[in-house]
């Protein structure tokens, strides 16, 4: 009977938790929607703009070169014993823009703004400062969630176009400058392969794992366990909740992007 | 009419009654000081008449309307009559002390930039550290902290002021000023105050009148003067300050094993 109960709790918590979860990110698209032409709310988004893009973005150029580096390198003999190394952009740059640039840098941002949210918000809240806001008739979601959100969210696509861009120049590096491939053709084919379609799908993606990664990290802040523990462990669930979403996001995307080119322009070799 | 009235309020959180049945009515222009054990309730009784939290069962009311049912857009006007001075100040750390203290004005009102500078000016006066706006609350000592908070509480001038254990963590002068201080308020700006501690000097200095919650009832009311001749066990063992009997078996016990 202790078990049947047992059950039944954990089912009901559950349930709550996903209720509350769905209402939290509600009531942040509708504050996020009310605020966007309002003056006032953006001087709120700005330092948030400042913090996600100024922690984050040497981080994600040292990932973007490395990506690029990794790639051109592990490439290259495969490429060259079939004799196809003018390809190594196509290779290179196709990984870059529609999965590992987006992912990586997503995973970046969980981890750097992500972790950084989840504490700051999970202390504001172990300290009554999210009570303060309410009792003084301000929706603490509006004007602490929404920002951080919202700079998330724009910020993320922004971050994933610089890191494309990094990984591209140093595959190129490591291609045409180090392993002495033909500058000319290998860029020929990359142009002649990628499409802005690809590129596009990366940045869809990136845009969604930047909204994953705003509503998870402030959500976990802000329904954190009194305590340092407390925040310590939504640190950790928010990274863990971030990383397992863009990965989901990204299986979903990469699918349903696949489908419908082949519906709208029919299969494309890239050999 | 009472400004605040709760009608049989209960209260569990999980398996935990915090509250069995509280009734109160609380008085205009009147300090009423809730006392009592450490996690008796005392800061769920002020958390319920802003509406942070709803009761499992019975009502609370201000200004004879019935508040525990309205929405969250509705109390988010009503607060703005409410100040609330948190036990560890709640202070923004992003903000300066100006910004704090601003931070209800601008979210409430229409002045100009120089009006606003001047209320601020005037309510961190009023708690005797004019001149500090620009400081960040990390730079602030914890007496400091509080008295800024007070400032921001009473920026919109209230009708009513909760205080959640003004004095706690202070040492024994500056909880003299924290109480100077709600003296002063309630004879300046003539607020209904309800203030919860545990600190009997705090509570015999700035009250009107005395409530002691225990076991999730009230089980005295009355004076200062009053409280002093109740014969009551429960309210004798908290005046003296002194154990229970079951607490000490429990130490014995745990000593013994």
């Amino acid at each position: 009977m202790s078990m049947v109960a047992g059950v039944g709790a954990k089912t009901v918590q559950a349930v709550l938790a996903f209720g509350r979860f769905w209402s939290f990110g509600g009531s942040m698209l509708m504050w996020s929607a009310a605020d966007l032409p309002r003056y006032r709310a953006w001087r709120r988004v700005m330092p948030q703009f400042y913090e996600v893009g100024n922690r984050t973005l040497p981080v994600i150029l040292v990932t973007g070169m490395f990506v690029g580096l990794v790639l051109a390198v592990q490439a290259y003999d495969q490429l060259l014993s079939a004799r196809l190394e003018e390809h190594m952009g196509v290779l290179i740059n196709l990984t870059l823009v529609k999965e590992l640039g987006p992912v990586l840098a997503g995973v970046m941002l969980a981890g750097r703004i992500g972790g950084a949210l989840t504490a700051e918000l999970g202390t504001m809240n172990v300290t009554e400062q999210l009570d303060a806001y309410r009792v003084m008739g301000a929706d603490p979601i509006r004007h602490l969630v929404v920002p951080r959100f919202l700079a998330c969210l724009l910020l993320t696509t922004l971050l994933t176009f610089f890191c494309d861009l990094m990984g591209s120049v140093s595959g190129w590096f490591i291609a045409v400058i180090v392993k002495h491939v033909p500058n000319g053709p290998y860029w020929y084919r990359t142009a002649e392969a990628i499409e802005f379609w690809d590129v596009g799908v990366g940045l869809v993606k990136s845009f969604l794992f930047g909204g994953a990664i705003g509503t998870i990290s402030c959500y976990k802040g802000f329904y954190c366990k009194p305590g340092a523990e407390g925040v310590g462990k939504a640190c950790t669930e928010s990274f863990v909740a971030s990383f397992i979403v863009i990965l989901i996001i990204d299986f979903f995307v990469a699918t349903f992007a696949m489908g419908l080119y082949k519906a709208l322009y029919g299969f494309k070799p890239l050999l | 009419m009472p400004v605040i009235r709760l009608c049989d309020v209960h209260k569990s959180f999980g398996r935990l009654d915090v509250l069995k049945g509280v009734d109160v009515d609380l008085r205009p222009g009147e300090t009423t000081v809730v006392i009592g054990e450490s996690g008796a309730g005392k800061s769920v009784i002020l958390k319920h008449i802003v509406g942070l939290i709803r009761p499992d069962r019975g009502s609370v009311h201000f200004r004879g309307q019935r508040v525990d049912t309205i929405g969250e857009r509705e109390w988010a006007k009503l607060r703005t009559r409410f100040g609330f001075l948190f036990q560890l100040g709640a202070l923004f750390d992003s903000l300066t002390v100006g910004q704090n203290v601003a931070f209800p004005i601008v979210e409430h009102g229409t002045y100009s930039k120089g009006e606003i500078e001047k209320i601020v000016a005037d309510k961190l006066r009023m708690v005797g550290l004019d001149g500090i706006q620009s400081k960040r609350p990390v730079e602030l000592s914890g007496g400091q902290r509080k008295r800024v908070a007070l400032a921001r509480a009473i920026a919109l001038d209230p009708e009513v002021v909760l205080y959640d254990e003004p004095t706690t963590g202070l040492d024994p002068v500056r909880a003299d000023v924290i109480n100077e201080l709600i003296l002063k308020l309630k004879r300046e700006l003539r607020v209904t105050g309800i203030v919860v501690t545990h600190d009997l000097a705090s509570a015999r200095k700035v009250g009107d009148r005395i409530i002691m919650l225990h076991g999730g009832k009230f089980v005295f009311d009355g004076s200062p003067q009053a409280l002093d001749r109740c014969r009551d066990e429960r309210v004798r063992r908290f005046v003296e300050g002194r154990a229970s009997q079951e607490d000490l078996r429990s130490l014995q016990n745990r000593g013994g094993s």
